[in-house]
């Protein structure tokens, strides 16, 4: 079972938090929108994303579990 | 006026869609009653599983996603939801939604009722957007005469959602009927279904419900006759660009994609096929004998998409014509993903600057990184359509990119060009 | 404790109180992105707006204690929520009741932030908007130290550094419109090197 990062493109609105506080995970493309390469949070983020999903003022980050099956 | 001594036609056509008679007499006498198909009793649900399943039957919308797997989510629903007939087909180079809507409207919604049967859905609502209204007559006259003669098992009713290319996406068109804002719907899990009101809904192509139809009805053996080994079964294709005749074509699943072509007469030597549509792939000559099937066009990085061959002719600049589709399927985009809304735009741009010959030289670059990263980036499909045509197209045209980055304009840009766009796209 | 005490404590938290909102109306004006620096942690930004929010809602909740201890004046329990119920400054007093309903109205929007709809959440948010200029009304119309040089300056300062983070706030979100309208238009039919379509033999109608 791992952690991952889901962005909803509709309610991303540019704000860039979640890559201030992720750099290792998220990067921001040229317009400031967040680009995640889909590889399993490692514990030592896991803290950092729970303050991004908190801090995103649209809402639009999310972790989410994934087992292996799906 | 009644026609009940027409004979049935042979076991050898009843895979086809269009050809039958249109009126409902001619129908029912055709291929028998809706009533005695469905069965009074409740293991004819699991013999029409089973015979899709058998069939092999993908759904002809864009998705190819395989009929049987979206059925048996749709049979886990709890009963009272609404199955929606897609019909919007809002790419422009396809016809061929509105020819089996026109043609053959209750083989279409026959497969409605079908379906809804299976999953206990409590009405049956046909989409076809605004501007067609000829379309919609003729389904409108259709469900009359199921109304009159008391055929249908649940309602039937027809809406006219605005015509948009994204319109037709599925969790766009059940937003709309439910009332909300008719755009895409960020869905991470896809098997969680669609909604409208508190209850689901089920979103079918047009052509894929009357393959349904057929199915149900003659059993999976005739759509098993037609097509390859690889992909079985029938499909329309509508056949457009540098050819003659223009229109929709019924072919056997595995038809080579250049005899898909000839049905069109093709009016100039071709140098590239368009493939599935805006959001497809050209093809080069090279692939030309490519069997018209899922895992064969997917062995050349295509796809069937909505139904699209069309023929770029040797006349016509290819890089133009990507710059025009890409700048129309950016005017397009739902504008509520920033990779798309201003990704495509972007894309377009640089497309129409290397069409001009006015190539900078950070353009490819710059090009490539935004393929990439605009890629899989939006709530819906329609920025990966449009990346995946240009990547096919810097790769099908390779030759003229390279004039064209040496600032040579191609010599041919200015002919007219051969593809349909509901308002004429500019390449400034 | 006696009345006086209240009183003073009444009154500095009351001032306290309407800074801390101030900051908070700034901080959360100037939030919006892109247009910040490259080096400026907005995350940083966000969540010193929200506590600072949490700072004011402390101090409020003290005022309001004390200024129904207070016996000096009557203002009884009722008015802590139910607006123009107070028999002492009826109407200033009730400003600020109503601010305080809408401070709590966005305190519980937010503890239930993930189960309702975000669109029920922002609206109450913007509702927030109000607490400002309601939490200012009340200071000058009910504050006894209303008439003080330095309390007018401050209100002052405050209503400069609202309406100059407001004009940011709205340049930014015209900029921020016309930026995405402008990438989303379909393009005129209209100039030279008009490529049009032939749509001859088409079955597509009308």
């Amino acid at each position: 079972m791992t952690l991952h990062i889901t962005i909803d493109p509709v309610a991303c609105d540019a704000y860039g938090y979640c890559a201030e506080l992720l750099p290792e995970a998220i990067v921001l493309d040229e317009w400031g929108y967040p680009i995640v390469d889909g590889r399993p949070l490692p514990a030592e983020l896991v803290a950092l994303a729970t303050r991004a999903v908190r801090d995103c003022p649209r809402r639009a980050i999310t972790v989410t579990r994934k087992t292996r099956a799906s | 006026m009644s026609s009940s001594v027409r004979e049935a036609p042979p076991r050898s056509e009843l895979h086809r869609l269009l050809g039958h008679p249109i009126d409902l007499a001619g129908h029912v006498a055709t291929h028998g009653p809706l009533a005695v198909a469905m069965g009074e009793h409740t293991s004819w649900q699991g013999a029409l599983a089973a015979s899709l399943e058998a069939s092999g039957l993908a759904g002809r919308g864009g998705g190819g996603f395989p009929s049987s797997i979206k059925l048996a989510a749709a049979s886990a629903y709890r009963h009272g939801g609404t199955l929606v007939v897609n019909g919007m087909e809002g790419e422009p180079a396809s016809d061929k939604d509105k020819v089996v809507l026109t043609r053959a409207p209750h083989l279409v919604l026959d497969g409605a009722q079908f379906l809804a049967a299976l999953c206990r859905a409590r009405e049956v609502v046909v989409c076809i957007p605004t501007g067609r209204n000829g379309v919609a007559a003729a389904v409108q006259q259709a469900i009359s005469e199921r109304a009159v003669a008391r055929y249908a098992r649940v309602s039937e009713t027809i809406v006219r959602p605005p015509d948009r290319f994204v319109a037709g996406e599925e969790s766009a068109l059940a937003s709309w009927v439910d009332g909300r804002d008719g755009l895409p719907v960020f869905r991470p899990d896809k098997s969680v279904p669609l909604r409208i009101g508190k209850r689901p809904a089920l979103v079918h192509n047009a052509e894929t419900l009357a393959h349904i139809a057929l199915i149900a009805r003659h059993g999976p053996e005739p759509f098993l006759a037609r097509g390859l080994a690889e992909e079985r079964g029938t499909c329309l294709v509508t056949v457009s660009g540098a050819v003659a005749q223009p229109g929709v074509v019924e072919v056997d699943r595995g038809t080579p994609l250049w005899d898909i072509a000839l049905r069109g007469t093709p009016t100039e030597p071709a140098q590239a096929l368009l493939v599935g549509g805006y959001g497809g792939n050209w093809v080069g000559p090279q692939h030309f004998a490519t069997p018209y099937a899922s895992v064969s066009l997917r062995t050349i990085g295509a796809s069937a998409g909505v139904g699209v061959v069309a023929v770029l002719g040797q006349s016509t600049c290819g890089v133009a014509e990507t710059a025009r589709i890409a700048r129309y399927l950016a005017g397009q985009s739902a504008g509520q993903c920033g990779p798309c809304v201003l990704g495509l735009p972007a894309i377009a741009d640089d497309l129409a600057r290397l069409a001009r010959g006015q190539a900078d030289g950070g353009l490819m670059a710059r090009l490539q990184r935004r393929l990439i990263e605009v890629d899989g980036r939006g709530a819906c499909r329609h920025p990966d359509g449009a990346v995946s045509l240009v990547r096919s197209a810097l790769d099908v045209f390779a030759g003229d990119v390279g004039a064209h980055l040496r600032g040579e304009p191609c010599a041919h840009w200015r002919h007219l060009s051969s593809l349909p766009f509901p308002r004429p796209i500019t390449l400034t | 404790m006696n009345s006086t005490m209240f009183w003073y404590i009444t009154r500095a938290t009351g001032i306290v109180t309407l800074v801390l909102l101030t900051a908070t109306m700034v901080l959360g004006l100037t939030t919006t992105s892109r247009a910040r620096a490259r080096n400026w942690p907005g995350f940083a930004q966000q969540e010193l707006h929200r506590r600072f929010s949490m700072m004011a809602m402390v101090f409020l909740a003290i005022h309001v204690l004390t200024s129904i201890l207070d016996t000096y004046v009557h203002i009884g329990w009722a008015a802590i929520v139910v607006p123009f119920t107070s028999p002492y400054s009826r109407f200033w007093v009730g400003l600020g009741t109503v601010a305080v309903d809408l401070m709590a109205a966005v305190f519980i929007s937010s503890l239930l932030r993930s189960r309702i709809r975000p669109s029920v959440w922002r609206g109450i948010h913007w509702l927030a908007y109000g607490c400002w200029p309601l939490a200012l009304a009340h200071t000058f119309g009910v504050g006894t130290d209303a008439g003080q040089a330095w309390v007018i300056a401050l209100g002052v300062a405050c209503i400069v550094s609202v309406l100059v983070a407001l004009s940011w706030r709205l340049r930014s979100t015209a900029r921020r419109a016309a930026t995405l309208s402008a990438a989303n238009t379909e393009p005129n039919p209209a100039t030279r090197l008009l490529v049009t379509s032939s749509a001859k033999g088409s079955l597509r109608e009308q």
